[in-house]
């Protein structure tokens, strides 16, 4: 399998041939951050076009098909109309915290858009306790809504705002126990090393199989709710909310929530793709001589996107299909019946480990 | 100047600026949002030596978890008529003396201690992996933290179940 990292030493060596040491890194670092935001932009245009398509397909509806062949063009005069609208400012409200919301969220998003694997050596934030860094970043977007809503001085928003807030808090211990049930399988909180081990050893949701499987399943389901999308999408409920914690947002102000709502469920795509689905592991079937040295040809970048859109077309399948639940009903499912599903899970995943009845 | 160096210079100009305008602002949720700065601040000082683990539970516990209670705190309860007290004579003297005295044993620590600049020349997270990090955490010897962890989540059960009473009034 190719290894991104040759290019990164090449480039790496180059530098330091003649610069010092402090421009490398920053050279390096300026690289990378340029890296992101493409990635952070091109995808999110794909998954803003992704989402219109195949909720349209749902519905029986053809979807945004007047710009451009099938409507293809239709995002990027979007985007041009989102950049170019007026950001309007309100008496009486708290103006700085109100620009500042957006950035905290988009901050929080795209630093842990930076924590996924995408190739063999090509991770950008890699620590060993690369698992819990993604929990813990993801926990600032919070506290970017809760300001939104707040400095936005309006009813509307506060409660979207409260609503929001309980609910990503309440589902973040769903997530955080399906993701201890995971590591406690793997053995590593490294996000390189998760993906290593599942192309040496066999996908996690294989290897764990009847409590992986079960992880996989109330993780789409938390993970929805985390992204606060349908039939989670309670904060921002148009038919009693308007908008929610983000209603007295115009321009770019409100396409930098816009961006994060999306991104953030491909990077719960990701996340799930790496922890259960292989990251960029090929499928590799033991004793398939043939077929495993074709699947190596394949760049692990490519399974990876591939797995994180399969994993995005359940989510949105999730989210075409099922109604959306009232704010108590959702409180109740996550701390009466999602919580303790998955704290079963994480002893019968612990049980499962230590009596060696995984497959390897 | 090292890269490190740089570094250095930016995160504490960060928490330093923040934890100024978190005192001197006079809207509490403003106040709130620098604290979160400083916080960040501290766990990108911890991520520059190299010890990724608490760096990460400083987000998690502190930006993440102490700053969204504040936060909800403030939005549960703030209402537009609330101000803060007048500044007396007597308050403008405490104030001074506690400043002093926690300036005093700052800077005793510092000079019994100093910078450990070997740290930031070479950060290096190998040197307390997450295992280790793990076992520590739920060993019973002497660098275990077993029982403080427990005794913790004693505490944590104890203010959970004095929340229920409180809120609970029938």
């Amino acid at each position: 399998m190719f290894d991104f990292n040759i290019v990164t030493q090449w480039l790496d060596t180059l530098l330091m041939s003649f610069l010092p040491a402090w421009a490398t890194v920053l050279i390096e670092c300026v690289l990378v951050a340029l890296v992101i935001i493409t990635l952070y932009a091109v995808f999110a245009i794909v998954m803003i076009y992704m989402e219109r398509k195949v909720c349209a397909w749902f519905q029986c509806r053809l979807g945004p098909d007047r710009v451009g062949p099938w409507g293809l063009l239709q995002v990027f005069c979007d985007v041009l109309k989102m950049m170019t609208k007026e950001i309007v400012n309100f008496r009486n409200t708290d103006q700085l915290l109100h620009h500042v919301a957006p950035f905290l969220v988009i901050t929080a998003s795209m630093t842990t858009f930076s924590c996924l694997p995408w190739n063999k050596g090509a991770q950008i934030i890699d620590f060993n306790v690369g698992v819990f860094f993604f929990l813990a970043i993801s926990s600032i977007g919070v506290v970017g809504i809760l300001l939104a809503g707040w400095s936005a001085n309006n009813k509307y928003s506060l409660i979207g705002a409260m609503r929001s807030g309980a609910q990503i808090i309440s589902y973040e211990l769903s997530i955080g126990m399906i993701m201890l049930a995971m590591i406690c399988l793997t053995g590593t909180m490294s996000f390189s090393e998760i993906c290593q081990q599942q192309e040496n050893l066999g996908w996690n949701i294989i290897r764990g199989h009847v409590p992986a499987v079960l992880c996989f399943i109330l993780y789409l389901i938390a993970g929805n709710a985390e992204c606060n999308r349908g039939p989670f999408d309670m904060p921002e409920a148009e038919s009693e909310l308007t908008a929610g914690y983000h209603t007295e947002y115009s321009g770019m102000d409100f396409g930098y929530y816009y961006l994060a709502e999306y991104m953030n469920l491909f990077i719960c795509a990701g996340i799930a793709a790496t922890i259960f689905l292989g990251g960029w592991a090929a499928p590799l079937v033991p004793g398939w001589e043939q077929w495993n040295h074709i699947m190596l040809y394949v760049p692990g970048a490519v399974w990876f996107v591939l797995k994180v859109f399969f994993v995005l077309m359940l989510l949105l399948w999730e989210r075409w299909t099922f109604p959306r639940l009232r704010i108590d009903q959702l409180l109740t499912l996550e701390w009466k019946y999602m919580l303790p599903m998955t704290m079963t899970l994480l002893v019968v995943m612990a049980l499962c480990v230590s009596f060696g009845f995984v497959w390897n | 100047m090292e890269s490190f160096e740089i570094m250095f210079i930016v995160l504490t100009a960060m928490i330093a600026l923040g934890s100024i305008a978190t005192v001197l602002t006079k809207s509490i949720v403003r106040a709130v949002t620098y604290l979160l700065l400083v916080l960040l601040g501290t766990a990108g000082l911890y991520f520059l030596m190299g010890y990724t683990f608490l760096g990460s539970v400083q987000t998690m516990v502190y930006a993440g978890g102490v700053i969204v209670l504040f936060v909800f705190a403030v939005l549960l309860t703030s209402a537009k008529e609330d101000k803060l007290s007048e500044n007396t004579l007597l308050k403008n003297i405490g104030a001074a003396v506690i400043a002093l005295v926690g300036l005093g044993i700052f800077m005793t620590i510092l000079c019994l201690h100093g910078f450990d600049v070997a740290a930031l020349t070479s950060p290096d997270e190998t040197i307390m992996p997450m295992t280790t990090i793990g076992k520590n955490m739920l060993s019973t010897n002497h660098e275990g933290y077993l029982l403080p962890f427990e005794a913790v989540s004693v505490l944590l059960l104890a203010c959970i179940v004095g929340g229920l009473v409180i809120a609970r009034k029938r």
